[in-house]
């Protein structure tokens, strides 16, 4: 992202100096720049696979077009409940993690208090686990005998749902934190001083302004809980389907294409609506805020304010009952020797391959491999998610560049809302010598980063954005006007709000890169697999020493993220400084 | 034409950035005459030292790419048969078989040391050649039982009797490579017509409290009381070698046994890839995957038995997780022609 950037601005500075034409052409072609490797990155990646693979679910056996699928599936009263399930499931999910996410942003953000970085990044440490693990973990909670056993959960939507707020509303803490640390205060504090009360304070001032990084988390999380894979299977029991569900069994298991490219448009109608309405939701809101740096916005924790009292009892009950008790659970479990007695034996079986060899490498070596793989995923992902954010913070004044700008919007995201197995699949069909390049794509190492890269885009662009397009278009004005070239307005204005997001996007694209499983477990591996991979395996082997390892090296990679995240934080505090 | 000069050089700039995000992979991608690239299972595993030998002495290097469960891999072969990912397939199994055969996705090739017991399972005169075999079977928690102090199931039939409602765990056919092994055996013992055999059979353990499953990890671990995991069922679907893993402290004895009166023999098979780029190579590594070399490093590395039954096998299996005498399952004709239709059947039948 630095190199490109800062190429891109010495390009446009260069013109500057030669002449207005040169100026204008040179600035239209650091912007095609700009546009075009993105597309033709997620064109490669995404689009082409996706579509290659859902062509083939409607060529019939002699070749030509074949939408008896269409029908037939449209049809089954199967599949409509299918579709209820899923919305049922997206929109509660959403509903919650935003609910309960708002009142964990702001004491996070806006107060001060030691601990804190501590705290942020435990919140964020759930996003990233793998979702067998955090499966297993709420299994054995909300089972009979389980801790929360007198709920009846088990195997039940809220079971899932549960568990979905327990990934998600870490997006919509941080989302909705980097936007409100730096929303200045004394607007709120002018109403509080002209007699509105906090909640009118609230509603009416910080709310609105706050709304963009709303509806942006909320379109993630949408997006994350309506394709939700691996939890809905652990959780929902064998009897609750989604369409996600049901793509991938009718793909892997049936090979049956007709039906899951069906499922797949079906999945894409909703996802697109979702997408459209934040859009919506964001367009209204949208405008430009006074930012300003965090020692003026936030303020040391206090007791004898009503919001900081009431938003560390909701912290303390959400990090304490929703995220600390599965992972304590985790832990506490991970400590225990396979023959019973406590100790730290699991660890120490970390640096084996298991019972019986249960494992090809042992799980230090797939750390190691995890953490190269997310290396290459996150510069990957900040390269081109940064340049997509940079595009879509712009506000072109012809409409119709602005509704293409929304439309380059809308299908940035669209790798959060398609099935990871359509992807992996589609994969196999296109990239043997793809673009001419004589190498078969398919089976080098670099298509694991690529595929990680493709789902930390979305987020990249999503945490850069809100704070890109909150930058007030009068600074870049008024530094136009006074003679910066437009490269210098970029490298002066933009650059430095920009790398505050910068950290943060980097730290969430690297944890979702450790975590991620669906498309990794699918793409070829020729070196090594990741840390969530050889959990996956570990848990698939009999054995209690195996299942021990399993635990231990979950904990283990819970840990690295926290430590990623909160190195990603004080990045951001350093530089941040404008 | 400055300007011009410019767009030129951001070409350039675009391409050598395509170019060296390609380039990463290259050296591996590269296939040359002495790589002789695999394709299996997740479940693969081989000793070190035995891969080793096989490279010095044949002179070939090994890729391993490993490609999801028995399905996945089975419908990767099939979806990209006109440019196959590598040369070898290891680990289609008798459920999927055909459908990989009837694609046209593997090529004849029968390895001169095939041990005799090998034969037998040979399908489409060389297209696939058995390398493993595990018998799917319904295990009992012993311990459980004895402690509560009931009697045990002595065969899969018992299963539907009062008392043993809500103690049976079974695995999802549409999800479980075991799930669908044990369901299948569950075809040809209970049999037809539906209606009084094996659809019978599941009507009546759906309304017996039967739970089921999404995969063999999460019932082992979570449901089964024998695994030592807090779960509280001690009738599963599982393997006829599991016993052997869950030994008393002394490891004189096991835990939990086998009913061995149903089980389906899963054989899982290699085959050579049509179009596959190093022939020559890949019918070393079949050779050297039947070989006792390889066949009796099986047991410690992919907890399965070996096709060859001259190999001898670790002591616990032989004593305490034997295969069956008798096996049941349907064809593998019939598998590939009613497989999904069945498995249909049985979403309804237990699920809906």
């Amino acid at each position: 992202m630095v190199a490109a950037g800062s190429r891109r601005c010495d390009f446009a500075q260069s013109d500057a100096r030669a002449g207005h034409s040169r100026r204008v052409a040179g600035n239209v072609f650091g912007w095609s720049l700009t546009i075009a490797l993105p597309l033709l990155f997620l064109g490669v990646f995404f689009a082409w696979p996706v579509t290659a693979l859902t062509a083939r679910g409607f060529t019939g056996v002699e070749g030509g077009i074949d939408l008896s699928g269409v029908a037939e599936v449209l049809t089954n009263p199967r599949t409509w409940r299918l579709v209820r399930n899923t919305l049922v499931q997206a929109v509660a999910g959403t509903g919650a993690s935003v609910v309960l996410g708002l009142p964990v942003a702001y004491l996070l953000y806006r107060t001060r208090f030691r601990g804190r970085a501590a705290l942020r990044g435990l919140v964020t440490v759930p996003f990233v686990l793998p979702t067998v693990v955090v499966g297993v973990a709420f299994q054995a909670l909300l089972r009979p005998d389980g801790w929360f056993g007198f709920l009846g959960w088990q195997e039940t939507l809220p079971a899932v749902i549960l568990a979905l707020v327990f990934f998600n509303v870490s997006v919509v803490v941080r989302t909705v934190g980097g936007l409100w640390e730096r929303l200045d205060p004394r607007v709120e504090q002018a109403a509080r001083a002209l007699g509105a009360s906090p909640w009118r304070a609230f509603r009416t001032i910080t709310l609105p302004a706050l709304t963009p990084a709303i509806a942006s988390a909320a379109a993630v999380v949408f997006l994350f809980c309506a394709t939700a894979f691996g939890v809905v299977l652990v959780l929902g029991g064998a009897g609750y389907n989604t369409v996600e569900t049901e793509i991938f069994r009718r793909t892997t298991q049936f090979l049956d294409l007709r039906t899951a490219a069906v499922l797949s448009i079906l999945q894409l109608a909703v996802v697109v609506a979702a997408l459209i309405a934040s859009g919506r939701a964001r367009a209204n809101r949208e405008r430009a805020l006074h930012l300003q740096h965090e020692g003026i916005t936030t303020h040391s924790w206090s007791y004898r304010s009503g919001a900081d009292v009431a938003t560390a009892a909701a912290t303390l009950l959400i990090a304490g009952g929703l995220i600390l008790t599965p992972l304590a659970g985790l832990v506490s479990r991970s400590l225990r020797n396979p023959d019973g007695s406590w100790g730290l034996q699991n660890y120490r079986a970390l640096g084996t391959t298991g019972q019986g060899n249960a494992l090809v490498v042992t799980v230090w070596q797939a750390l190691a491999a995890s953490l190269r793989t997310a290396a290459i995923a996150t510069m990957i992902a900040l390269t081109i998610g940064g340049m997509i954010a940079l595009v879509l913070s712009r506000r072109p004044r012809r409409r119709a560049v602005r509704r293409a700008l929304g439309l380059f919007d809308a299908v940035v995201m669209l790798p959060l809302g398609v099935s990871a197995v359509t992807v992996g699949f589609g994969f196999f069909i296109t990239l043997n010598r793809p673009l001419g390049l004589n190498i078969d794509l398919r089976t080098a190492g670099l298509l694991v980063p690529i595929a990680q890269a493709v789902v930390a885009i979305p987020l990249v662009v999503r945490t850069m954005l809100p704070v890109l397009r909150a930058i007030d278009p009068r600074l870049r004005e008024a530094a136009a006007t006074l003679g910066a070239a437009p490269g210098r307005v970029l490298r002066t204005v933009d650059w430095p709000l920009a790398l505050r997001s910068l950290g943060l996007a980097a730290g969430f694209a690297f944890a979702v890169s450790l975590g991620e499983f669906g498309a990794t477990a699918f793409l070829a591996r020729p070196d090594s697999a990741t840390l969530p991979v050889v959990i996956f395996r570990l848990i698939g082997r009999p054995g209690a020493e195996n299942y021990g390892m399993a635990l231990a090296a979950s904990v283990v990679l819970a840990a690295l993220t926290a430590t990623v995240m909160m190195l990603a934080e004080r990045l951001r505090s350093q530089a941040g400084e404008f | 034409m400055q300007t011009r000069l410019r767009a030129l050089g951001g070409a350039i700039i675009a391409i050598a950035l395509t170019a060296s995000l390609a380039s990463c992979g290259d050296e591996e991608a590269s296939g040359h005459d002495g790589t002789v690239t695999l394709l299996t299972h997740n479940s693969w595993a081989v000793s070190e030292e035995v891969l080793a030998a096989f490279e010095a002495e044949s002179g070939f290097t090994v890729r391993h790419i490993p490609l999801g469960n028995a399905a996945e891999l089975t419908n990767q072969i099939v979806l990209t048969k006109d440019a196959p990912l590598g040369d070898v397939v290891f680990g289609i199994d008798n459920t999927f078989a055909s459908r990989a055969l009837d694609a046209g996705a593997l090529q004849t090739f029968i390895p001169t040391n095939l041990s005799a017991s090998a034969t037998g399972y040979v399908l489409d005169e060389g297209a696939l050649i058995p390398v493993t075999r595990g018998d799917v079977c319904i295990n009992i928690d012993t311990a459980w039982f004895a402690e509560h102090d009931r009697a045990e199931p002595q065969r899969i039939a018992d299963l539907i009797r009062p008392e043993f409602a809500d103690l049976t765990v079974v695995l999802n056919p549409a999800t479980s490579s075991p799930g669908l092994a044990f369901f299948l055996a569950t075809i040809d013992l209970f049999g037809e017509p539906a209606e009084s055999g094996w659809m019978h059979f599941w009507i009546a353990l759906g309304d017996n409290g039967v739970r089921v499953a999404e995969s063999w990890s999460a019932a082992y671990r979570t449901e089964f009381s024998g695994s030592g995991e807090g779960g509280t069922r001690p009738i599963i679907v599982s393997y006829s070698s599991s016993p052997a893993f869950t030994l008393t402290d002394d490891g004189q004895a096991t835990t939990t046994r086998a009913l061995l009166d149903g089980c389906f023999r899963q054989v899982e098979y290699a085959g050579i890839l049509t179009g596959a780029g190093n022939v020559e190579g890949a019918q070393a590594l079949i050779e050297f995957l039947v070989s006792p070399t390889f066949q009796a490093d099986i047991p410690g590395q992919m907890w399965v038995y070996p096709i060859d039954d001259a190999v001898e096998l670790p002591a616990d299996w032989a004593r305490f997780g034997p295969l069956a005498d008798t096996v049941y399952g349907p064809s593998a004709a019939d598998i590939e022609a009613n497989r999904d239709n069945w498995i249909d059947q049985w979403t309804q039948i237990v699920l809906d």
